[in-house]
């Protein structure tokens, strides 16, 4: 391959963060947690919701981030399991399943078994044809999904929304939002003690150089293949919340459109950084909405940016973040 | 029981012939030598022995076991280890991290998923230990890729090591390296030679007669003859194909 | 029954043959310069909107359409000189996001300029008569679209084997180091790629025109089926494209009109009729997965590093 600037960044052994971190965690933390009450006291619901999507959205890159980022594994599908957990949501609730002990296990395991089955098929391709296979997959489910008439076909179907435990309803804006951010930082913590211990080591070091960690006895394929699995997981359990937040569910859930659109959060907000995933969908999300404010034009000006934004950084923006501060 | 043993390999890319029915064997314990013009296909054998590529005919047994069907990381994990040609290792990472990355390879157990490594000390001292065996302790912390080329191969060398194996396949470690580098990484071959049978593929024919118990030769694609280092100093035929005059089985 | 398998047939070679000018030029552009460039769906369209406003302008379809592949091919030195020649030696990632971003503009502009409803184009007064041969009839302009389609497929074959330059464009897709130690120029030629590429699209844009209606999807369609074609064909490689277009366009065409009924025959009921429906969009796909499962660098791969 030529070469490329792919200095994807590793953190230094050292103990767990540092005082400074937290202190910015902890900031922004009661800040999440008291923008609702914020948003309710000005009556603005609108902005509630919003952030719930953009923080579905985060947990959706984030999990990409995991293959994509960490993993070196450029899927263009993950669209697929974004979907796949939407509607998995949906037709249990329909069916009747809706509580969410019931639910959401089940929805999420539906994704993890989809996920181990691309992921064997998919994983033996590297490449342009690992990108071309991931998509492919997903462009299956999509046109299965418009075809099927009994769930809505083309335009596709209401969702019953999960009841949660102590009888709180997601239909609440409020609860979704506590719930999506929960959800999140669940995420974020688990991304963020798997990508530091052995397993996220060996996946970084695969990424990096998968003929010298072979050549080490390291059985690249499995461990690719436990990433892609959680990756596609965690996916799900994204699409089972924006099936929530619509209220609604259709084949664009699907399709390859979102599938770039994540990919787009994850290389914006940064490549194998653990917040990569949150920034890109606030970024992109904040952009696309601000834009299209100005104008019904608003494709064309986020276009010209993010051209604007790739030629300017001349090393490329996956160079960009360099090396990572745990 | 020979340690290695490689029985009428055969490997083709094509239409071309790169190894053609080669045997070999190499006794534990020893440091053996792979010598031969360019294009002779020595490093394609290397890689059909360390299951980077798969001969179309042939047999290759390690420690008694037929492993010709086995993929790299496999023969790996039962104790093949190998450096390449050019430099092969995580660039963005620094030297300690290379190495506690081999060790947690051997280690096994790789699928933990919520213990941070950097909270694993004993990975960490056995990292250190390693690369003070081989006079890397005082550049732990540098990202390998800004490395001089001769540090660069004593790593990849140290991370070989680090996986314990029985067998060390080293694919011209002397290649490109300053004299006095050389004279670094022939000494590092040396300490690594009482812990491990060595497979050496070299050009730089002073160090292969300094290290080397035995010498095989090979050349377009054959072997030619093996032996002890005066044995194959004297030989007519290893002369010739080296200065080009003689093509044998052509 | 004869007449319609002969019939399906027939448009599945001039699918085809459509899809191998569109994938050429991508799989040319992947090969030579290692760029995945997205926004080659896009110069399918823009030539296909161009044509028709040049048909109005010039009264002549033939004139429009080169005039369209011509303009087509000059946008894409443009892009070339502003854009993706900042993209050579860059992550695969940087190239997604900045041709994404390029396929964006494009539309837009596209939008902005002829609107959201689909345009029409007409098949040329002397091809409109369908072609009778005894009881069976099959469109003129298909054919002719066949005919032509072979033709430019054997031009570009005799380019690609037969001249210096397409054996320079071979020998960079297959190593490029190489070829630039041998002296290969590679900064014309890579011009020349994105050049003949766009107009590759652009023609087969305006070509496929007046059967499929020129509207603002056009472009990303045919731009996942030419990804799907060249990664069946292995990339880089002329011939493996033009074999797997012509299975894709033979498979599509032929799965859409024979799988119902087979599936008919086996199941019934609207499930089955959906499910049948969902198969035959997925054909494709499933083929290229098949291809993958046992060949994971296609067909005819070329890369040699």
């Amino acid at each position: 391959m030529r070469p490329t600037n792919k200095p994807h960044g590793f953190d230094q052994p050292r103990s767990l963060g540092e005082p400074r971190a937290w202190v910015l965690g902890l900031f922004l933390g009661v800040l999440a947690l008291a923008y609702p009450l914020v948003m309710g006291a000005v009556d603005q619901p609108y902005f509630i919701t919003f952030a719930s999507r953009v923080f579905v959205f985060a947990l959706a890159a984030t999990s990409l981030n995991l293959i994509l980022g960490y993993g070196g594994m450029v899927s263009f599908g993950h669209a697929a399991f974004v979907g796949t957990g939407a509607y998995a949501t949906a037709i249990l609730a329909q069916a009747g399943w809706v509580s969410a002990w019931a639910n959401w296990p089940l929805a999420l395991g539906v994704c993890a078994l989809l996920a181990s089955v691309i992921g064997v098929l998919s994983l033996r391709t590297r490449g342009l044809y690992f990108i071309m296979i991931t998509l492919a997959f997903a462009q299956m489910l999509y046109y299965l999904a418009v075809s099927l008439r009994v769930y809505g076909g083309e335009d596709g179907m209401p969702v019953r929304r999960t009841l949660l435990p102590f009888g709180l309803e997601l239909r609440d804006e409020i609860v979704l939002y506590y719930t999506s951010l929960l959800v999140l930082a669940l995420a974020l913590l688990l991304t963020w003690r798997l990508v530091n211990a052995r397993f996220g080591w060996i996946l970084r070091a695969s990424s990096e150089n998968p003929t010298r960690a072979a050549s080490l006895g390291l059985p690249v394929f499995y461990y690719q293949l436990v990433a892609f699995v959680l990756a596609g997981t965690m996916g799900g359990m994204a699409g089972i919340l924006l099936a929530n937040l619509n209220g609604w569910v259709s084949p664009s859930f699907l399709s390859w459109h979102l599938s770039g659109q994540l990919m787009m959060m994850v290389i914006l907000g940064g490549v194998a950084r653990l917040w990569g995933g949150v920034l890109g969908a606030v970024a992109y999300l904040f952009l696309e909405t601000l834009l299209s404010e100005f104008t019904i034009h608003w494709q064309l000006f986020l276009g010209g940016l993010l051209l604007l934004a790739v030629l300017a950084v001349k090393k490329g923006l996956t160079g960009l973040w360099g090396k990572e501060r745990g | 029981m020979r340690l290695l043993e490689v029985v009428g390999v055969s490997k083709w890319f094509g239409g071309l012939s790169a190894v053609n029915n080669c045997s070999l064997s190499v006794e534990k314990g020893e440091v053996h030598a792979l010598i031969g013009p360019n294009g002779a296909g020595k490093t394609t054998l290397i890689s059909l022995i360390s299951g980077l590529l798969f001969p179309e005919k042939g047999k290759i047994l390690f420690q008694g076991r037929d492993v010709t069907h086995l993929p790299d990381w496999r023969r790996a994990s039962l104790g093949i280890g190998r450096t390449f040609q050019i430099v092969n290792l995580f660039p963005s990472w620094t030297i300690l991290e290379n190495l506690v990355l081999a060790i947690m390879a051997r280690d096994g157990h790789g699928f933990r998923f919520w213990k941070p490594v950097v909270s694993e000390r004993h990975l960490f001292q056995r990292a250190e230990a390693l690369a003070s065996f081989l006079g890397l302790e005082e550049r732990l912390e540098v990202p390998v890729a800004t490395l001089p080329h001769g540090e660069r191969r004593t790593v990849e060398i140290a991370m070989a090591l680090a996986i314990s194996p029985r067998l060390l396949l080293l694919d011209e470690p002397l290649a490109g390296l300053s004299p006095q580098e050389s004279v670094r990484v022939v000494q590092a071959i040396r300490k690594v030679a009482k812990e491990t049978t060595v497979l050496l593929v070299e050009h730089d024919m002073e160090a292969v007669f300094q290290l080397a118990h035995r010498v095989t030769v090979m050349a377009y694609g054959t072997i030619l003859l093996t032996g002890s280092p005066p044995e194959v100093q004297a030989s007519k035929e290893v002369q010739q194909v080296y200065l080009g005059e003689h093509e044998p089985f052509a | 029954m004869g007449f319609y398998l002969v019939e399906q047939i027939l448009n599945g070679l001039q699918l085809g043959f459509l899809l191998f000018l569109v994938a050429s030029g991508l799989t040319l552009v992947l090969g030579v310069a290692n760029v995945i460039n997205l926004a080659h769906g896009a110069f399918y369209m823009v030539g296909a909107y161009l044509a028709a406003a040049l048909v109005g302008l010039t009264g002549s379809f033939g004139l429009a359409i080169l005039l369209a592949a011509l303009a087509t091919s000059f946008l894409g030195l443009l892009a070339e000189a502003f854009l993706l020649r900042h993209l050579y030696n860059r992550d695969h990632l940087d190239q997604v996001l900045a041709t994404f971003a390029l396929m964006l503009v494009l539309s837009e502009l596209v939008r902005m300029t002829w609107g959201s409803q689909p345009v029409a184009l007409s098949v040329p007064a002397a091809l409109a008569q369908p072609l009778r041969l005894g009881e069976f009839s099959y469109s003129t302009y298909r054919l002719a679209l066949i005919a032509f389609g072979a033709g430019v497929s054997l031009g570009l074959f005799w380019l690609i084997f037969r001249t210096r330059l397409g054996m320079w464009l071979r020998a960079a897709a297959a190593n490029w180091e190489m070829a630039r130690c041998m002296g290969v120029p590679a900064g014309a030629l890579y011009k020349l790629t994105f050049a003949l590429g766009a107009f590759l699209a652009g023609l087969a844009g305006s070509l496929v025109g007046p059967i499929t209606a020129v509207h603002l999807g056009m472009g990303t369609d045919v731009l996942i089926l030419c990804f799907v074609i060249i990664v069946i064909g292995g990339v880089g490689s002329i011939k493996g494209a033009f074999v797997a277009a012509l299975l894709v366009g033979l498979v599509d065409n032929l799965g859409r009109a024979f799988l119902p009924s087979l599936f008919q025959l086996v199941l019934s009921g609207p499930v089955a009729a959906s499910l049948a429906s969902a198969l035959v969009s997925t054909l494709v796909y499933l083929f290229m997965a098949l291809v993958l499962v046992f060949r994971p660098e296609g067909l005819f791969p070329v890369r040699m590093r």
